[in-house]
């Protein structure tokens, strides 16, 4: 980047912007008016302006701020679902022909693919096109491969704006298909509404391999490759791991309702705006929940995870993961759970976000004191020790906000 | 982030989409090259087996692609390669994407391709490394 210059080491490359800390300020005029263009198109209709505006969402161009903030306004219409499952499972497969059924219901479907890029070369082969052939041809399914770029929790961050600009377009289903390995993977596709999780028969592996974080996100169970041996082992294995997560689930469950209210309560001011709440969605939809519900929510208790055997290549099973994609968002709708995910996932988004500008703040604040290495050395000759060179870093920034809000007279109940 | 994200969209990765298209089942040089762009650093898009120009042209749109690399075997690159580029035209992609055909193409057919607006033919026995190096120095400027 900008070396040893100390002052401005962030965002000073699109010239244009002022010497400002907060990111939403610098972007320049230019860069707004072209924003405002390319928002203008997407929403038009353009595929190319959809491509390119996830391009500089992907790529974290100087504005992206400003152009998600625009597309957010458009938002919060799309059904997101998540396809997560070991290498080889069938996912890209499922996904293909889950984006055809939608199509022949009328839904205008969008696909992100992500695929792990190398992480020598930082290079990354996406083939999960090579799999999408019910669809092509057909460009109200629009694919999208994104590749993880050794990102770390910057890929969901990436994952979520993508997703953005596809709703704002004006897709009925975002479908989001991902290696279920690994925290950054397991955080993109918990952006979802409704999770479903591939697992193939026959290595009873799989199944333990679910244990690890898989089996708490899904809310489908898809055991793909049902025209193979050992279906019924699998699925039985899957059914008794479920029931022990309902167990695990109702020990921890209280504790887990009170620290999840306290969020809610924070992200009131968000929620007003109704973007991506999906509380408008409980509003209108409740009633025709009583039907649809896949029988698997007994009155409205904790969901149920279904269980549903599919032939990706043959498309068998198909309208089954439908019923239960299908039941899940009404029981979403229904008990208000797809609100109280909504919350989590915004309160989520906006620690991550308010995280990495506070990082960054501190980041050139750390540059302007000579840089970490510098301040490392200092450490090692016993100078001083890391605790105080955190604080000094830190102190401009926590006197800054408490002269704030001595400033503002009453504090309201900000906590300290 | 923060840095990292600054870093990221300077040295962002280069975008291909690697496309076999029409009826040419000879993908292994579609795949070489896809696996030498990966290993360069680019993030490559196979687009599989038997495209059919339109399949191509979707695909290079979507997926908002710095370079389109076209694998044609089958002699038919004449007829081809121009539904490719009129597709790109049709969804204005055409000026931003830069176009390179590999396979096997006459040496007479060359300078039609380049008419047309293919930027470099690569035939057989290329180094890799003329092709990559290529490809970094001619990637499209983008601003729009």
């Amino acid at each position: 980047m900008t070396g040893g210059d100390s002052t401005d080491p962030d965002r000073g490359s699109d010239g244009s912007d002022r010497d400002s800390a907060d990111p939403n300020c610098d972007v320049g005029s230019d860069v707004a008016a072209r924003n405002e263009r390319l928002v203008d198109s997407l929403l038009a209709g353009e595929h190319r302006a959809l491509a390119r505006a996830i391009t500089r969402i992907e790529n974290r161009e100087p504005g992206y701020r400003d152009l998600v903030s625009r597309l957010y306004r458009h938002a919060g219409t799309a059904t997101v679902v998540g396809v997560t499952g070991s290498p080889g499972a069938g996912k890209s497969t499922l996904v293909d022909k889950l984006a055809a059924a939608y199509r022949d219901r009328g839904d205008t479907v969008g696909v992100i693919a992500v695929d792990p890029s190398s992480p020598y070369s930082g290079g990354a082969v996406l083939g999960d096109r090579i799999r999408m052939g019910s669809t092509v041809g057909d460009m109200d399914v629009f694919v999208r491969s994104m590749s993880t770029r050794g990102q770390l929790g910057g890929l969901s961050t990436a994952t979520t704006d993508a997703i953005t600009a596809l709703d704002a377009f004006g897709k009925d289903v975002v479908v989001v298909e991902t290696v279920g390995a690994g925290q950054s993977e397991v955080d993109v596709v918990r952006t979802a509404d409704t999770v479903a999780v591939l697992v193939q028969p026959g290595s009873g592996d799989d199944v333990q391999m679910l244990k690890a974080g898989i089996l708490e996100i899904g809310d489908v169970f898809v055991v793909n490759k049902a025209d193979v041996d050992g279906v019924e082992r699998t699925v039985a294995e899957l059914r008794e791991m479920i029931r022990r997560r309902e167990v695990d689930g109702k020990r921890t469950g209280e504790k887990r309702t009170t620290e999840e209210r306290t969020d809610g309560e924070q992200t009131g001011e968000e929620r007003t705006d109704g973007k991506r709440t999906g509380e408008e969605r409980t509003g209108e939809k409740r009633t025709d929940g009583e039907r649809t519900g896949g029988g698997r929510s007994t009155d409205d208790g904790p969901w149920q995870p279904p269980i549903v055997e599919t032939v990706a290549t043959s498309g068998a099973g198909l309208e089954d993961l439908l019923d239960a994609l299908d039941g899940h968002a009404s029981y979403l709708r229904r008990t208000g759970a797809g609100d109280r995910k909504a919350i989590d996932r915004i309160a989520a988004e906006i620690r991550q976000l308010v995280r990495s500008d506070a990082n960054e703040l501190l980041a050139a604040e750390i540059d302007r004191r000579g840089g970490v290495e510098a301040l490392a050395r200092r450490v090692r000759d016993r100078e001083t020790d890391p605790y105080t060179v955190a604080d000094e870093v830190v102190d401009p920034l926590r006197e800054c906000l408490a002269s704030i809000r001595e400033g503002s007279t009453d504090g309201s109940s900000e906590s300290s | 982030m923060s840095a990292d994200a600054e870093q990221g969209w300077r040295n962002r990765p280069i975008r291909c989409l690697i496309a076999k298209v029409g009826l040419d089942g000879h993908d292994r040089g579609a795949h070489v090259i896809s696996r030498a762009f990966r290993d360069a650093g680019f993030e490559v898009v196979y687009s599989g087996l038997h495209r059919a120009p339109e399949e191509v042209v979707q695909a290079a749109v979507q997926e908002d692609v710095d370079v389109l690399g076209l694998s044609i075997l089958s002699g038919a690159h004449n007829t081809l390669v121009p539904a490719v580029i009129e597709g790109l035209k049709s969804y204005d992609a055409f000026e931003d994407t830069l176009i390179i055909v590999g396979g096997i193409i006459p040496e007479e057919d060359r300078e039609r391709l380049h008419e047309m607006g293919v930027d470099a033919v690569f035939g057989p026995g290329t180094p890799m490394e003329e092709t990559i190096e290529f490809v970094r120095e001619n990637v499209p400027r983008r601003e729009r």
